[in-house]
């Protein structure tokens, strides 16, 4: 029994893993947009070069903040939570 | 003149030597201390020892013992650059070291105005840090910049730099940013404040660990593959993981090289966005102008 307790938390932990890095689609879209833009802005001013790669570089870095959440969240349900939930649920049961 | 030179040359090579010594002491440390992993293998930072103390115990971690190397070495690399340096004369570490000092002043005065040119060392002294500490997985050292808590650290300093600078246009200034657009937001606002350094701190630390975890990935996956494929190969030509010469090189110059430096960059950036962003100068000069008149108004 214990051991199918355990497969579960274990199972459901990755599952919930991978269902958090959904979350990449959006700075993967918002990057996109953000890059096609600078690109286009070189192609119409190449003198602006330096200037638009900065501030494009900046904004890229904050769009992926949400990414990056979601990764830490993916990194702690894989690396700590199932440590965590076992322990939990053997204190219970020896309760 | 001729001991004055040999002098000079022998502490040239001594600053040098400690450059490269942290390094290796690092490298000889991880050798004698740390029990090897196998194959995939993804863990946080060694523990080396536990310090008691009174609230609570203190672990010396991998990652602290390889920052304090990284600090040590960047300050003997600037020793060693700035070593003789003097006026009107050109020799190519001098050079060196005054394009750093030009691009960070330039940096900083492009991107927060000339009453912060004194941030420039601070600036210089983090984007320093952030790339050489991300760089060190170059050697094969655990990165400091892939644990949470050194990044968290930088972070909250910077948080302390953004409340101090807010702090300086007045109390009243302060309280008062909290209720913008309108008091009924100071909820929402106190929370993005709160907001800054989790996402700095995350920002560094995410981008620099999904590099690890995906290379680690890639060359355990070639392994895999390539014990599949090349397995029947003869003796030890069947053991050697042919598949995984090649793409991980190519990943570490993107993971290692380019996001290390990038992040390093990034970080530096806004903590100048975000310090520059706190302090209004008008308001500043308001609170002096106020004080100066009270001041006046007393001694009358």
């Amino acid at each position: 029994m214990l051991e199918i307790a355990i497969g579960i938390i274990l199972g459901c932990c990755t599952l919930g893993a991978g269902i958090a890095m959904i979350a990449g689609i959006g700075p993967g879209i918002g990057e996109g947009n953000a890059v096609a833009k600078a690109c286009e802005a070189i192609g119409r001013q190449p003198e602006s070069r330096s200037a638009v790669t900065t501030t494009m570089l900046m904004g890229c870095a904050v769009a992926e903040t949400t990414g990056l959440y979601a990764l830490v969240i993916a990194i702690l349900l894989i690396f700590v939570a199932p440590a965590r939930l076992v322990e939990v649920l053997v204190s219970a049961i020896g309760r | 003149m001729q001991t004055k030179d040999r002098r000079f040359a022998a502490v040239d090579v001594l600053l040098l030597i400690m450059t490269v010594l942290p390094l290796a002491a690092g490298i000889t440390l991880k050798v004698l201390l740390i029990p090897p992993g196998e194959g995939i293998d993804i863990t946080g930072a060694y523990v080396f020892f536990t310090l008691p103390t009174p609230v609570q115990p203190l672990p010396i971690t991998e990652s602290q013992v390889n920052s304090w190397m990284v600090v040590l070495s960047i300050l003997f690399l600037s020793l060693y650059l700035t070593h003789g340096i003097r006026a009107g004369r050109k020799t190519k570490r001098q050079v060196i070291a005054e394009w750093i000092v030009e691009k960070t002043e330039g940096l900083v005065k492009g991107n927060m105005g000339e009453i912060f040119l004194g941030f420039a060392p601070f600036i210089a002294a983090i984007m320093a840090l952030s790339a050489f500490s991300s760089l060190l997985s170059l050697l094969g050292l655990f990165p400091p910049t892939s644990d949470l808590n050194v990044v968290g650290g930088w972070a909250i300093l910077v948080f302390f730099l953004i409340t101090f600078y807010k702090l300086k246009c007045g109390l009243g200034y302060y309280l008062k940013s909290f209720c913008e657009p309108v008091a009924f937001f100071a909820p929402i606002n106190l929370v993005s404040e709160l907001a800054t350094p989790v996402a700095m701190s995350f920002r560094h630390y995410g981008n620099v660990l999904s590099g690890i975890v995906i290379s680690v990935l890639v060359t355990a996956g070639l392994t895999g593959l390539s014990d599949l494929l090349l397995g029947w190969l003869p003796g030890v030509l069947g053991e050697i993981p042919f598949l995984r010469i090649g793409l991980p090189a190519i990943l570490s110059v993107y993971f290692d090289l380019f996001s290390g430096c990038l992040q390093a960059f990034i970080f530096a950036m806004l903590t100048m966005l975000y310090v520059a962003g706190a302090f209004s100068p008008e308001a500043y000069q308001k609170k002096k102008d106020k004080a100066a008149a009270r001041r006046a108004l007393r001694r009358e």
